[in-house]
């Protein structure tokens, strides 16, 4: 089987049109990216399924002409969910625009914190040194 | 029966919270039903155990590694069992009055299933059971010991005890593992029968010793038991004393006569145990917690017994399973008593303590039993067996056991001895300190404690002395136990007078010495204040705790980044290596084609075009717009390969992201955020590229070099035969692939709630309100639906500079219209293109356009409901088809189909022509699951108006929305956060 050149190129141009979006900090952005990037995987999937075809509905095409359907039903369900994604990323962008003004996407303050222990030479916080003297006097029971 | 009685204690266990309900403390009595229904079991089984029979109980739990449960009760796990279970029951009873003012809940349940993974580990065959029930054993222990979470004593004795015993039970398993494969089974009583040899099983043998000796708080791992003692008394009574530790007492009594002759078994086992014996009763002799001294006094007996059983001799077997028995009698009754004196006095401070045994003098005798019993004084049971460990070491010095040196036997007799005088010391230590009178005490508060939790005690006190004079009957049933182990001479067996023997000098000067040591007690605590403190395993282990948190907090503060755009480079330069690695194997390069026809050209050209102009965008609605000709140009490609449903989905799903696009970025700035040109951005730009690149060459090899023919095949003839449809797409959807969309529609009701959530905070549930109710509130009265300027209903709600009469107009025609589609769609698709989604996109759009055109009264006029309600049908619907299959004798998600012949004429005449009318109609089962789908699509879509459409409305009216700032890529967050 062979590959169809154009839509392997078209594809690459929007996966990579599209990571470029995806490294952004813009909620926006990475939204727009993530768009981009499906479609360019939609093509992909066509790319994979080998040649075009007349479309496959039993009866109204000969069964030698008709397009592979596998991959159509899988891309259907992409485009779908990608709609679903969008909508719950948008709105986080507004959520985020709500409360901060802005919708970049922040460095984690958490990982910040564990940075700033580990400079420090120190155990996490939710460590403890419970040692249980001869004396038995860090021992207290019912 | 004894598997059902396992479970019996686990299915108790998860019901103890109903019968607490009614019960309170008095769920005790009910909890105590299982071990003692499992007590008479095996007590019912004597006669079969005692001829030297064993009890076997199959049952195969996971065929496919050879794992059976299996069961297999030989002598030792007979009498195991029957420690395990009476203990437990009379340990319940005595928890019913002990817990008597606050029921613990949690406690007890957990209580009682561990006594379930009791029986279960002492009674498991096949070693990978034994191992579960061995850490179901620590797990239970460890949610005991930390029963009260809040207080760090708590927490830290559970954490320790939990790290010591199951890094002990890891390496456990790998010397299960070791074994089972040198001996090619892992039947624990076909391997003692026949033990592997060779080095891996001899590692392995090793290793479980060291899992045993973890378990039975042997040194180096004793520290775990002292703290464990913050658990209730009662508790650690039965984990810490008569039950959990015997865990490794019975694993080296089982292993023991298998491979107490492989290298460094002896030495570990005798040196270990004499060091545990000789420090935990030092340690004991210091304690001033009554519990404390116990737990010492436990690590103690501990090292002991493990020496006995392990020294793999006739006699020392004998003698260390006798000593089983009388340590559970004994130190369950100490352990109770002081929790009663702890209750009743309000300490179980020794120097606190002053005068007890004249408040309570029967007390004070049964705890004095159970003590002379711990120090081994006649005629109590712990003397009788203590004579019998004398005699076993005695062999030893003669030359019983050549692989213990007479000179190493008389060691190990002067250690016994002065082991055993520790023991008398602080068994004496104990009983002066709970009931004897002392000077400079407090006055003692006592509260008389009820009857029956003192009776528990005093009847196994009193066990300890009917039992030293059952020695001749203890021999008979123990001695087969015995006769298993292959070396040295047998025992001359339990019984109180056996003439002048050596052993009986040893119990003599051991009992002296002991009194001594507690005579001139304050000497002797002055001499021990003085000795250095050692460095112990205990810190040992504290520090490599220490340091594993450090190690975390090192390791993850230079993986987590917490950097979106590191963590993606990261995986993205991961992908695009490993990628080029593999395809460095490709020996040819792929065949190709160029093209398929001219248009597709076009198409590409059109859609690249617009996807690197979206990345270049700085303007919001210029990148939006940009991305959505992306999306319509792969509609048009759809078209072109032959695939209409695609096609269709595609172009009504590009509208509904636009017009959702649209409803958000009104209250967004204008531009996105101006990032300065630094060199991130070329690395950026490099990254994307390569991303881009690779994906173009995995496209080209992968489907260059694919030469089988796809799955897909068969479906032409099997849509239309198992699925009734002639759109085969629409068959894969809703048949062939069902599960697969019923994921995807759970996705849509999940991305629904997510965005409802987002805005409205507090509820998922829009606010429903129509038209009458807005014109109330401003006093104004609705016009007839049937005056000239009413196009759509709510119109009259807006201002009128907001209105457009010609979308109200065009909506109001085009809204049936658009229904009537969607419906005309929902239903062609099993045989034409459409479907569910295609059908549920157009109704959702209705709607939209409903909002669109006369804002969010008319949507609340258009689908006054939640759509909620849509999402939760659509799944139910789903669900049915998945399910009601089952129940008439066919798969999940089957699909039927059925002829309807309507009543009436088939066909009707018009102008002469015959027309049909109805005809036959051919149904098909899986349409309801597609309904179900496109009421999903509806509910969700309608859900994104609501949200972004009708919710950012009445933020906006609230001073809630964020209000973008000219020229900036900034905006005011809204009203509240200002």
């Amino acid at each position: 089987m062979n590959a169809n050149m154009t839509l392997a190129i078209a594809a690459g141009i929007l996966i990579a049109c599209g990571v470029y979006l995806i490294l952004e900090r813009s909620l926006t952005r990475i939204l727009l990216g993530v768009i981009i990037v499906s479609n360019g995987v939609n093509i992909l999937f066509l790319v994979a399924s080998g040649h075009p075809g007349t479309p496959p509905i039993h009866g109204l095409f000969s069964e030698e002409t008709a397009a592979d359907p596998l991959p159509q039903a899988m891309v259907l369900t992409a485009i779908v969910i990608t709609m679903a994604v969008t909508a719950f990323v948008l709105a986080m962008a507004y959520r985020s625009f709500q409360l901060n003004g802005h919708d970049e996407v922040a460095d984690d303050v958490e990982d910040a914190r564990i940075r700033q222990l580990a400079q420090a030479d120190e155990q996490s916080e939710s460590y403890e040194a419970t040692r249980f003297s001869d004396t038995g006097e860090d021992v207290v029971s019912e | 029966m004894l598997l059902a009685l396992i479970a019996a204690h686990a299915v108790m266990a998860a019901l103890t919270p109903v019968f607490t309900r009614f019960l309170r403390a008095r769920t005790f009595y009910v909890l105590a039903l299982a071990p003692a229904v499992s007590a008479a079991y095996l007590i019912a089984r004597a006669p079969v155990i005692l001829e030297g029979g064993r009890v076997l109980e199959e049952f195969n739990w996971i065929p496919a590694l050879g794992i059976g449960i299996t069961l297999s009760m030989g002598l030792v796990q007979w009498v195991l069992g029957l420690i395990v279970t009476i203990i437990g029951v009379l340990i319940l009873l005595y928890c019913r009055w002990y817990f008597a003012e606050k029921m613990p809940n949690l406690s007890g349940a957990i209580l009682l299933a561990f006594a379930g993974a009791m029986l279960g580990l002492v009674t498991a065959d096949d070693l990978i059971v034994l191992f579960v029930f061995w850490e179901l054993t620590t797990v239970f222990s460890y949610l005991l010991i930390g029963h009260d979470s809040t207080r760090r004593a708590n927490r830290g004795a559970a954490t320790t005890a939990l790290v010591v015993t199951t890094t002990g039970g890891l390496t456990m398993l790998l010397g299960i593992v070791a074994v089972g494969y040198s001996a090619g089974t892992y039947s624990l009583s076909e391997i003692v029968v026949s033990p592997p040899t060779g080095l891996l099983a001899t590692v392995g043998a090793l290793m479980m010793l060291v899992g045993a000796l973890s378990k039975s708080a042997l040194i180096p791992f004793h520290f775990w038991l002292p703290g464990a003692m913050a658990a209730p008394t009662p508790i650690s009574a039965y984990l810490h004393a008569a039950a959990m530790v015997k865990a490794g007492i019975y694993l080296v009594a089982v292993l023991a006569p298998a491979f107490a002759s492989v290298p460094y078994w002896r030495p570990a086992v005798l040196i270990l145990g004499a060091l545990t014996m000789i420090t935990g009763g030092w340690r004991a002799l210091r304690q001033t917690d009554l519990k404390l001294l116990l737990a010492y006094g436990t690590v103690s007996q501990l090292g002991f017994m493990v020496l006995l059983v392990g020294m793999g001799t006739k006699a020392g077997a004998l003698a260390g399973l006798g000593m089983v028995i009388a340590h559970a009698l004994f130190k369950s009754t100490l352990f109770m008593i002081v929790g009663i004196v702890d209750h009743a006095a309000g300490t179980r401070d020794l120097t606190q303590l002053s005068g007890v045994g004249y408040r309570a003098p029967w007390l004070a005798v049964f705890g004095g039993l159970a003590a002379l019993s711990m120090a081994g004084f006649p005629p109590l049971l712990g003397f009788v067996t203590k004579e019998a460990a004398f005699e076993s070491i005695v062999y030893l010095i003669t030359g019983d056991q050549y692989q213990i040196t007479p000179l190493a036997g008389a060691l190990l007799a002067v250690a016994m001895v002065f082991g055993s005088a520790i023991t008398v010391a602080y068994s004496l230590r104990w009983w002066w300190g709970a009931f004897a009178s002392k000077d400079g005490a407090p006055v003692l508060e006592w509260k008389a404690p009820a009857i029956g939790k003192e009776a528990i005690p005093a009847l196994l006190g009193l066990a300890s002395l009917v039992g030293g004079f059952l020695g001749g009957p203890l021999t008979e049933v123990l001695g087969p136990y015995a006769e298993t182990v292959p070396w040295g001479k047998p025992s001359h067996g339990f019984g109180l007078w056996h003439g002048f023997t050596a052993p009986l000098m040893m119990s003599l000067i051991a009992m002296a010495s002991g009194i001594a040591l507690f005579w001139f007690r304050e000497p002797i605590a002055r001499v021990q204040s003085t000795f250095p403190e050692t460095t112990s395993a205990e810190d040992l282990y504290h520090r490599s705790m220490g340091g594993l948190d450090r190690l975390a907090v090192e390791t993850t503060a230079r993986t987590q980044r917490g950097s979106l755009p590191v963590y993606l480079g990261t995986i993205l330069v991961t992908f695009v290596a490993l990628t080029l690695y593999a395809l460095m194997d490709i020996r040819f390069w792929p065949q190709v084609r160029w093209f398929d026809s001219i248009a597709q050209i076009a198409v590409a050209i059109v859609i690249s075009a617009a996807a690197i102009a979206a990345a270049k965008s700085r303007g919001r609605v210029r990148g939006i717009l940009l991305t959505s000709a992306t999306g319509y140009g792969l509609a048009a490609t759809f078209l072109m390969w032959g695939a209409p449903d695609l096609a269709l989905t595609q172009v009504l799903v590009e509208t509904v992201t636009l017009i959702v696009f649209v409803l958000v970025i009104r209250k967004l700035p204008r531009y996105f955020t101006n990032r300065p040109l630094t060199s991130s951005r070329w690395w950026r730009v490099l990254l994307a590229a390569a991303v881009g690149t690779t994906a173009t060459l995995i496209a080209l090899v992968t489907a260059g070099a694919r030469m089988h023919e796809p799955v897909s095949e068969a479906w032409y003839q099997a849509a239309y035969e198992i699925g009734f449809g002639k759109n085969i797409v629409n068959v894969a959807l809703v048949d062939t692939r069902a599960w697969d969309t019923f994921g995807e529609i759970s996705v849509l009701v999940i991305a629904a709630t997510g965005v409802a959530s987002l805005i409205f905070l507090q509820t998922r549930m829009a606010e429903v309100k129509r038209t009458d109710e807005a014109l109330a509130a401003k006093n104004r009265k609705r016009e007839a639906d049937s005056s000239p300027a009413v196009w759509l209903r709510a119109g009259q709600t807006m201002s009128p500079l907001a209105r457009s009469l010609m979308f109200e107009v065009v909506t109001r025609v085009l809204f049936w219209v658009l229904l009537i589609v969607s419906l005309y769609l929902l239903l062609a698709g099993h045989n034409n293109p459409g479907g569910g989604f295609a059908g549920g996109l157009v109704a959702g759009l209705a709607l939209m356009i409903r909002y669109l055109a006369a804002g969010r009264y008319e949507l609340d006029e258009a689908a006054p409901f939640d759509a909620g309600r849509l999402l939760g049908a659509g799944l139910v619907l789903s669900i049915g088809t998945a399910v009601v299959p089952v129940f008439v004798g066919g798969k999940v998600f089957q699909s039927y189909d059925y002829y309807l012949n309507l009543p009436g004429p088939d066909t009707w005449s018009l102008f002469g022509h015959q027309l049909p009318l109805f005809g036959e109609l051919h149904l098909v089962s899986s349409t309801i699951f597609d309904v179900g789908v496109y009421l999903v699509v509806i509910g969700t879509i309608l859900d994104f108006a609501r949200s972004l459409g009708s919710g950012i409305d009445v933020h906006t009216l609230q001073d809630k929305a964020p209000t973008p700032v000219v020229n900036s890529a900034k905006a005011l967050p809204g009203g509240d956060r200002r």
